[in-house]
């Protein structure tokens, strides 16, 4: 059975700056605050609707970091899912349409 | 025929704002609320009260949100429209002094978002001339540290500091809102020196922050309510730029006097520490 592909894409309504090696993302709908670790940041500077995530965690994430494939995997989707949650990232099985210029 | 309005000019931060009402009575609560922060200038702004029988302060949140190129603000106890474009806006409230605050709160932190300024949940003073910050959750400590303040130091507030950008970083303005200390800021500026977040503890210390956990920190305690993309974007931008710009440290104090001698020290081990890394760079260039 083929993998499934997840895409993801960064929310129109969120304000993003990086500073210091972390990025500072606030949601506009409801002003929720957050802090991206570096691997964090570099998923979130990657999504941009059209590679899927398993391409970012391989050729952005394990190439810039000392992890483990699998387990870099791992913590990608429960990243992702959870950012999903707050309205920061939209996640699909179809390439998306960035939201953002 | 109408009752003829009476106005009054309350300029906070240095942003004048005309205030009229028909009613006698509000008029005179608005002269002796904002006493000391009436103003003779030009109004920027112009904000008409229309006074109403609805109920006491809300607990409801309040909703800051776009309609076409107005702002509303709308709580429980008050529905307010605002065009920026001429600053001309309405408010329907009743005499209530806590609304006729919050609709002013509001407003301030609207004009600030564009100018690059900022409400922020914390007392401020000026000590030697230069203002200080402290911010903090509720018990924190805000109050205190006005209490313990030396005579010398001037009060700006105990609860909604007000801070704009200037030429050399921030400055900070005195305000009417009161905290605890049921006691309006004078009406002065400073340019800032420092924020503090407060937490108290068994001595008195003062730590760096992360960058990162300066803004974190910060965003938590801007006082912001309006639903708009680009007004997020801008507000976070000026954090970002504050925390760059303003040295931003843990202050942990055990509430004594003493505390405001860490205070007063601050900046003078500041310039101290700073001017030697200048002269480090310099001999490795």
């Amino acid at each position: 059975m083929p993998e499934t592909c997840i895409y993801i894409a960064r929310s129109s309504a969120i304000a993003a700056r990086a500073l210091a090696g972390e990025m500072m993302v606030m949601n506009s709908a409801d002003s929720t605050f957050f802090t991206l670790n570096e691997v964090a940041t570099t998923i979130f500077q990657a999504a941009d609707g059209h590679t899927p995530l398993r391409d970012i965690v391989r050729d952005h994430v394990c190439e810039q970091f000392d992890v483990d494939p699998e387990q870099a995997q791992a913590d990608a989707e429960q990243f992702v899912a959870e950012l999903s949650g707050h309205g920061i990232l939209l996640v699909s099985n179809q390439p998306l349409a960035s939201e953002r210029p | 025929m109408a009752a003829p309005q009476k106005v009054a000019c309350v300029e906070i931060g240095g942003i004048p704002i005309a205030l009229s009402t028909c009613d006698e009575g509000f008029h005179d609560l608005l002269l002796q609320r904002y006493d000391g922060f009436l103003s003779s200038s030009r109004p920027e702004f112009q904000l008409e009260f229309d006074l109403t029988s609805t109920g006491p302060v809300s607990d409801d949140d309040v909703r800051v949100h776009r309609d076409g190129d107005d702002w509303l603000i709308e709580r429980g106890d008050f529905q307010a429209r605002w065009d920026p474009r001429t600053g001309r806006g309405r408010v329907r409230q009743n005499a209530n002094p806590y609304s006729l605050d919050s609709v002013l709160r509001i407003l301030h932190s609207l004009i600030l978002a564009q100018r690059g300024g900022f409400l922020l949940h914390a007392a401020s003073v000026i000590c030697d001339g230069r203002a200080y910050l402290f911010s903090g959750v509720s018990g924190a400590g805000k109050t205190t540290m006005t209490r313990m303040a030396p005579p010398d130091v001037t009060l700006l507030t105990d609860e909604i500091s007000y801070l704009r950008p200037s030429a050399d970083g921030y400055s900070a303005f005195g305000t009417p809102f009161a905290g605890e200390l049921a006691r309006a800021g004078e009406n002065c500026t400073a340019p800032v020196a420092a924020l503090f977040f407060l937490e108290q503890g068994p001595e008195n210390r003062v730590d760096e922050l992360p960058s990162a956990e300066a803004v974190r920190r910060l965003m938590r305690n801007i006082l912001f309510f309006a639903e708009d993309q680009g007004l997020v974007e801008k507000l976070l931008a000026t954090a970002c730029e504050f925390v760059a710009r303003v040295p931003i440290r843990r202050l942990t104090f055990y509430p004594d006097a003493r505390v405001w001698d860490r205070v007063r020290s601050f900046e003078r081990n500041f310039a101290r520490n700073f001017a030697g890394d200048l002269q480090e760079v310099s001999e490795h260039a």
